[in-house]
């Protein structure tokens, strides 16, 4: 993550506008590989949605007669240890991935982008208090953060979306903050205000539009994270409660299985790794795309 | 510069006692209770409520929690982080064991970052567009995107399971048996180590490539320097301002993993202890390792600020 000193050279950054959309689209969709993430995730998303119509079999039902099933043609990646079918519990993971990814990490960044805002536009000793928050908050591995929290609220989806909400914030706020003190010094903010509009009208309508920019890719880059991040938790069992297909809890249980049915922990595993690829792929893309400043600082 | 180490120390010390006050807040103000976790781990039914507030009572669970609070940093000043209310034992102690077994993992698998990490960045920068800069590029791409559980356990099923080149897991003390500790570790540290040095050959990349357009890189070539020379003296001591930001950073990213790794090849360091301890809402333990931990970091990245002063004497302590 950015730290502030250096965030504060490339923070003039311009905000695209209309006549630079061109050079945008062509930068950003020139290159294979953002393509490819996006077709990714494209068709992640129609899984998602579409799961019961993908998925083979009910990801729920126990068959104990067909427990630890090879990969067969009724079972194209065979079944769990209660006989429930692997592929369509790794649609269906689709859904609990894309769904905490996409959640915390808006929670994340809108609390992050407003205690940002509201520290670096008042400055003084409001942005000492938040930001000491932030760095504290900041000291904590992640993952060991979200996992406290997630646990002491006791799993499930929801608590899950707070834990990695909470845990990703920092970042924001100090993107946001370095922001918006540069922004603020501009003319047209100097204008506004001798124009006599109030905070409020200045902030949200003057300021914060002309942050987005580089936030915009943090988000894009920080949703593989956040994805990893709940197959992390899941797969320590303080993530999504069984039986919810969740990719990481699904590699865990595979564990055990791992000398005769290997496929178990390998397929949610590599589908971890597609979703979170073509999302990383996608924010590099938008990067250099948006501002080949920020190469290096995002 | 005394006075910015004494300012930027003070804030240190400012950041660290807020940690003890978010995590120690955090884990009372939050659903979830370490005595009943205590008792349903023993015997459910038979626990009558005054048995229960008597532990309360032990632990000193049931005074205002403010006083909590201070009784405990009271404690962690004189270097008493509490006992354990599942086991009763001293959680410095436990503590003190096993922070070496992470420490040695964790150092490893940045070393191992610094040594692979930053050399691939510089290579790829300086041959961009080559077969290489393409082959290392999309490596590292994979491996911030691999999940290190996955990573472990395949490497588990390839090279220990299959090929019974390595063992399963577990973790010897390298005073005991180094050869079979070294056997132990390599697993875990390469898995470790992946994403941080991934992470840190991006970084390098980008920032190289940002600084060899700079003017004096073009200055140092017109006046006839070699290629070694502009990007020894000249190129890699500017690049690496960020890079070493990041690699603060990725102390904090290599604890996390190690939570992870820990749990995957069962190695009895910090990482497990921490799962366990919030696993059973264990307060005092999970107290004592992310306060530890957390100074860790904030130290890490008070030393990452000292050392990219020296490196970049645009930076001026005022």
């Amino acid at each position: 993550m950015p730290s502030d000193g250096i965030i504060a050279v490339d923070s003039q950054s311009a905000p695209v506008r209309v006549g630079e959309w061109r050079r945008f689209t062509r930068v950003f969709l020139g290159r294979g590989l953002v393509i490819f993430g996006f077709l990714v995730i494209l068709l992640l998303v129609l899984t998602a949605i579409f799961a019961p119509f993908f998925a083979p079999h009910d990801p729920y039902t126990i068959d104990l007669d067909s427990r630890l099933a090879k990969p067969s043609a009724t079972h194209w990646l065979g079944t769990d240890s209660v006989g429930r079918d692997t592929l369509s519990r790794v649609i269906f993971g689709t859904r609990t991935s894309l769904l905490v990814g996409l959640v915390a990490i808006g929670i994340a960044a809108s609390i992050g982008m407003t205690l940002g805002l509201v520290a670096g536009f008042y400055g003084g000793w409001v942005y000492s208090v938040i930001m000491r928050v932030v760095d504290a908050i900041m000291a904590f591995p992640m993952i060991l953060l979200a996992m406290v929290i997630a646990a002491l609220l006791g799993g499930g989806i929801v608590n899950v979306i707070i834990a990695l909400g909470v845990s990703m914030m920092p970042s924001y706020a100090r993107l946001m903050s370095a922001q918006v003190m540069s922004i603020k010094q501009t003319d047209y903010v100097m204008a506004e205000r001798s124009l006599g509009s109030s905070n409020m009208r200045i902030m949200f309508q003057h300021i914060a539009p002309n942050c987005l920019p580089p936030l915009i890719v943090l988000v894009t880059m920080m949703l593989g994270a956040t994805i990893l991040a709940e197959a992390g938790l899941s797969f320590l069992g303080v993530g999504i409660e069984p039986p919810t297909a969740a990719w990481g809890a699904m590699v865990s249980e595979g564990r055990e299985y791992l000398l005769s049915d290997p496929v178990l922990s390998i397929a949610p595993g590599a589908a971890i790794m597609l979703v979170v690829f073509a999302f990383n792929m996608i924010g590099d893309g938008l990067r250099d795309a948006l501002d080949p400043r920020l190469r290096g600082i995002i | 510069m005394g006075t910015y180490l004494l300012r930027r120390g003070l804030q240190a010390v400012l950041i660290i006692l807020l940690v003890s006050v978010i995590i120690f807040f955090t884990m009372r103000l939050l659903p979830g209770d370490p005595i009943l976790m205590l008792v349903t781990a023993s015997e459910a039914e038979s626990a009558t409520q005054e048995q229960m507030d008597a532990l309360r009572h032990e632990f000193g669970l049931d005074k205002p929690m403010i006083v909590q609070y201070f009784n405990w940093m009271g404690g962690v000043v004189r270097g008493d982080l509490g006992k354990s209310i599942l086991q009763r034992a001293p959680v410095g102690k436990e503590i003190l064991r096993r922070l070496p077994i992470t420490f040695h993992l964790g150092s490893l698998a940045f070393l191992m970052s610094i040594i692979f990490g930053i050399p691939a960045g510089i290579v790829c920068a300086i041959r961009r567009g080559t077969w290489l800069d393409t082959t290392v590029t999309f490596l590292t791409n994979i491996g911030i995107t691999i999940p290190n559980f996955w990573l472990g356990i395949i490497f588990i099923y390839v090279f220990a399971v299959n090929l019974d080149w390595l063992p399963v897991q577990g973790y010897t003390s390298p005073f005991i048996d180094l050869a079979k500790n070294t056997r132990q570790i390599i697993m875990p540290v390469i898995c470790m180590s992946f994403f941080p040095i991934a992470s840190a050959a991006r970084q390098t990349r980008s920032s190289m490539l940002e600084v060899m357009h700079q003017d004096y890189i073009r200055t140092a070539w017109s006046k006839g320097n070699s290629e070694r020379v502009v990007i020894l003296r000249h190129g890699i001591k500017n690049a690496l301002i960020p890079v070493v930001t990041l690699m603060g950073m990725s102390i904090s990213m290599i604890i996390g993993g190690a939570v992870i790794m820990e749990t995957v090849f069962n190695i009895p360091g910090m990482g497990r202890l921490a799962v366990a301890s919030v696993l059973n809402q264990d307060y005092p333990y999970v107290q004592g390792i992310t306060l530890i931990i957390a100074i860790t970091v904030v130290l890490a990245n008070l030393l990452v600020d000292i050392l990219n002063g020296w490196l970049d004497p645009k930076i001026h302590y005022d």
